[in-house]
């Protein structure tokens, strides 16, 4: 059974709608190929925005993993704006991917990567115009099996009736596995329907089927238990770890946008998983162990990304990339080797120390110094105690006079407001602290005019973290420290028209807060805010605060919880979290030590540079840190030309 | 002549980035077809610098702190319109080979955005061989007659003002004074034209297939005004005066640009660079 493009019907809707470009499809590197010769079809959505989606490296790997299979197709799909949603209901035309315009029902699998929670919404959408039942309990054999990832699949309960499936943890080879037992249950004739797909993927013990377990309450509204209902399911599922990035290194081709999109630059991601050991970061927490690339991984992927996708920028991606054994030599050889070529380096790095202005001097070698980032989280050192981010404000004052030494005239810090056990004062500090970091860059420059950003975002306690227990700060409580801290800012008026502050109310991250925590009881909760046209959650022009507050009214306060209970209640150590039987690796035991030892104020060393402190995940997962130095080495090292990263001796007049 | 001349790599410690200066400027005219159409200009502007890189165009960049490849855009045809005849001028800092640009360029770029022709910049500036446009529009659902009609109507007037929604909010223009032909055609007598221009090296799974029933195709020879005529506007002044309104969005395609000769055609852009070209070939043959 062929599949008809839709496109000839989406291109008489184009010319109405705002930014038609992102419908169409046709970027750069990327591959349609013939359904019919093709056994295993898998759509993989990123619900967002095509600008925000398409850069994404995790649908940019799977994408590009899954098409290298000669029997396998992967085509990608992104939100629709409301302006195409409405044309399309009206015109009957389904949710589609952009590389063949096929219509997202006549797949196999549909995998979307949630970054954030606050895609659910148009996880919704996408179902409905592709005429997918929401609820999977709805679903036959003709339709896709709905698998999730991405960091929120580490908590998939508050979506459990609307994905069929989840997976945790690197996908690279996760998909496959998932390929092969779909493509062997179709060669067999598709034996016990959709039911023993479902358990065939459940046996591995790898892939989470939500609605083959039971959620049993007690009284209070907490969970009792959470057990399988059927045979061949596992009691826990377990995410999967890609050791040795070398041998998988995608993203080879990546996909270059016709439209503008966030990151208009191309990715290498120089390691995965980070044991700096921030409490309150989910990503640190389940990407664990710390595995690299090595330099000459990283090197290669560069020269062949280059060629590929001609790209002006290419970002070091990671979550503390300074951190890389081998950065100073990775930094230094590229700069070397694309000298003269306009090809530039960000190295999106916030630790605090002189290291990492040495290195930001070397990547803007050749280009303007305008803004230097650090992160220290915390306004006072002892937050920053409770948060184990360890930076003192005389490592920061010595770091950022550095930078403002070496010609860069704006320091952007970043913040978090409503930290467990905060106070109003740990947050004010916030305003002596920029102010410090305005009179020593004027010392160390020599000029009146230097800047400061102040930038800080609501904190969302996420699950697998050692703050999962911890109550979520109150939207009012957060306003108000942000408004008197705005106050504190402007108080020294020399200093303050010198110091820019950015930062957002408080509700959104409340609803955040509800999605990341929540359970099974909280599907309602997403599926009336949708039906009341919720979209685009994450952008704050699409989202309605009162919306969500008015459909938890509804559909939770029935069931004897609400609002404030999923997100401003402190967990006790017994409580069964939602996410219990989901296996991140990190031992539980461990995680809530940490949060006493958060709660005590007490610090916690990297891994990879003082004893294991028994997190529990390389045990559990029978893997190990992988880091440098490797040494080898950068290759070639000398400069590949003029005016582009790529000689072509075919131009030149003989 | 001065085809072998090199550029030189000027020593500049103070400077942030030293970019070699330009020696050869070339000038290309491509296309936007099928779903290309729906690039708006800095889509192109950034598709094409991407390309230049990746085929290792050696370019010339700016000086400064936020230099830029030396590339200019001579006019760019609106959002949702194709074109054969769109235009770009390029420096580089090597001598290169204007056929082999072409090739490696049009390669480079997506299907749809295709490289037509490439030459080696004469003296005289591009943008001054250019006044006016040969677009064809295409309007599915509307019938020769009908569109006949309505464009004797539009050429029997003196004016005919239509609104436009800019960044600035609404402006009325007047389109007649800018309209210096039109005719119509059927889409059946054009479709043999239609297979030769097909590119037929690239795969192109979703562009537009060919609409079963024939229909009117307004041809037109419209000139460069300030603010700019485009084919939406020509179709609302077909709307003012013969209130024809076509029942689904009009596909209209830029045939060419050029300056008007007395004759009311289009002169070629390009011929001054060609004849200049074969001047100097047909020299450096006789040297040989």
């Amino acid at each position: 059974m062929s599949v008809e493009s839709v496109f000839p019907r989406l291109e008489a809707l184009l010319p109405r709608v705002s930014k038609p470009v992102q419908y169409v499809g046709g970027e750069l590197n990327a591959t349609v190929k013939d359904w019919d010769s093709t056994t295993v079809r898998w759509a993989l959505m990123y619900p967002d925005a095509y600008e925000v989606g398409l850069p994404n490296q995790g649908v940019m790997i799977l994408y590009e993993v899954l098409n290298e299979q000669p029997d396998v197709l992967a085509e990608r799909t992104y939100a629709v704006w409301p302006d195409l949603e409405a044309l399309m209901r009206e015109h009957n035309v389904p949710q589609f991917t952009v590389d063949g315009h096929r219509p997202l029902g006549a797949f196999d699998l549909l995998g979307v990567s949630f970054s954030t929670e606050l895609g659910y919404t148009n996880l919704l959408t996408a179902l409905d115009l592709g005429g997918i039942p929401l609820h999977a309990a709805d679903r036959t054999d003709e339709h896709p099996i709905v698998i999730a990832g991405g960091h929120a699949a580490f908590n998939p309960e508050p979506i459990a009736d609307f994905i069929d499936a989840a997976v945790l943890g690197d996908g690279e080879e996760a998909v496959l596995e998932v390929t092969d037992i779909v493509r062997a249950w179709k060669a067999e004739g598709r034996p016990g329907g959709r039911d023993e797909l479902l358990t065939r993927l459940a046996e591995t013990g790898g892939v989470y089927i939500p609605r083959f377990y039971d959620v049993e309450y007690l009284p209070d509204g907490r969970i009792q238990r959470v057990v399988p209902n059927r045979d061949r399911v596992p009691f826990r599922v377990f995410k999967r770890t890609t050791m040795d990035l070398d041998a998988w290194p995608y993203p080879k081709q990546p996909l270059v946008p016709l439209a503008e999109s966030v990151h208009e630059r191309m990715s290498v991601e120089i390691f995965r998983g980070c044991t700096r050991g921030c409490r309150f970061c989910q990503a640190g927490m389940i990407t664990r162990p710390v595995r690299e690339r090595s330099i000459e991984g990283i090197g290669a992927m560069i020269q062949k990304g280059l060629e590929a996708t001609g790209f002006e920028e290419v970002g070091l991606l990671s979550l503390s990339s300074a951190d890389h054994s081998e950065i100073a030599e990775i930094t230094k050889g590229l700069a070397d080797r694309y000298e003269g070529t306009n090809t530039s380096l960000s190295l999106p790095s916030t630790r605090v120390d002189a290291f990492n202005v040495d290195l930001a001097n070397e990547l803007s070698r050749n280009g303007r110094r305008s803004g230097l980032t650090f992160a220290p989280e915390g306004g006072s050192e002892r937050i920053r105690r409770v948060i184990n981010k360890m930076v003192s404000q005389e490592d920061l004052i010595r770091t950022v006079s550095a930078a403002y030494s070496n010609g860069w005239r704006q320091v952007k810090l970043y913040f978090m407001c409503g930290l467990p056990t905060e106070t109003d004062e740990d947050v004010l500090e916030i305003a002596g602290m920029a102010q410090e970091v305005i009179r020593a860059g004027r010392k160390a420059s020599g000029r009146n005019d230097v800047r400061c950003t102040i930038s800080i975002g609501g904190f969302v306690p996420k699950p697998h973290t050692p703050f999962q227990w911890a109550a979520q700060c109150a939207p009012d409580t957060v306003d108000s420290r942000l408004r008197k801290l705005r106050e504190a800012v402007n108080s020294d008026r020399g200093i303050g028209r010198n110091i820019g502050m950015r930062y957002h109310d408080g509700k959104p991250s409340l609803i955040e807060g509800l999605l990341s925590r929540g359970d099974r009881r909280v599907g309602r909760v997403i599926e009336r805010v949708w039906a009341e046209g919720g979209r685009f959650d994450g952008w704050s022009e699409h989202f309605s605060y009162q919306r969500w507050v008015d459909a938890c009214e509804a559909e939770l306060v029935p069931l004897g919880v609400d609002l404030a209970w999923f997100t401003t209640r402190e967990r006790e150590e017994t409580e069964v979290l939602p996410w219990d039987h989901l296996d991140s690796g990190l031992d539980k035991e461990w995680l809530w030590a940490d949060w006493q030892d958060a709660l005590d104020e007490r610090e916690q060393d990297d891994c990879r540079w003082t004893p294991c402190f028994d997190c529990g995940v390389c045990p559990a997962m029978n893997t190990d840190i992988q880091v440098g130095p490797s040494g080898r080495t950068l290759l070639p090292i000398s400069p590949v030309g003029k005016g582009s990263p790529v000689r072509n001796p075919a131009l030149h007049l003989s | 002549m001065q085809t072998c001349r090199r550029g030189v790599a000027l020593s500049r410690k103070d400077q942030p980035n030293p970019s070699a200066s330009a020696v050869q400027k070339l000038r290309l005219r491509y296309a936007k077809r099928g779903r290309l159409r729906f690039t708006s200009h800095r889509d192109v502007a950034r598709t094409f610098e991407r390309a230049l890189r990746r085929a290792g165009v050696p370019m010339a960049y700016s000086q400064g702190f936020n230099p830029h490849p030396k590339v200019s855009w001579i006019g760019a045809s609106p959002t949702g319109v194709a074109s054969e005849a769109e235009y770009v001028e390029v420096q580089v800092v090597e001598q290169i080979d204007p056929v082999a640009l072409r090739a490696a360029l049009d390669a480079a770029l997506p299907p749809g955005l295709d490289v037509l022709e490439v030459v080696q910049a004469s003296t005289g500036s591009l943008p001054d061989r250019i006044d006016a446009s040969l677009w064809r529009i295409e309007l599915p659902g509307v019938s020769v007659d009908a569109l006949r009609a309505a464009v004797a109507g539009l050429l029997a007037v003196e004016q005919v003002e239509v609104e436009r929604l800019t960044k600035d909010g609404k402006r009325i223009i007047d389109v007649r004074p800018a309209v210096m032909s039109a005719e119509v055609v059927s889409s059946h007598d054009l479709m043999i034209t239609e297979s030769e221009q097909s590119d037929a090296g690239h795969v192109q799974p979703d562009d537009w297939t060919a609409s079963g029933e024939p229909c009117g195709i307004l041809v037109t020879v419209v000139r460069q005004t300030t603010p700019a005529v485009r084919p939406d506007d020509v179709l609302s002044a077909l709307r003012v005066v013969a209130d024809l309104v076509p029942p689904v969005p009009a596909r209209a395609t830029r045939l060419a640009q050029g300056r008007l000769d007395d004759d009311g055609r289009l002169a070629d852009p390009f011929a001054q660079d060609r004849a200049t070209e074969s001047a100097v070939e047909s020299g450096e043959q006789e040297r040989d």
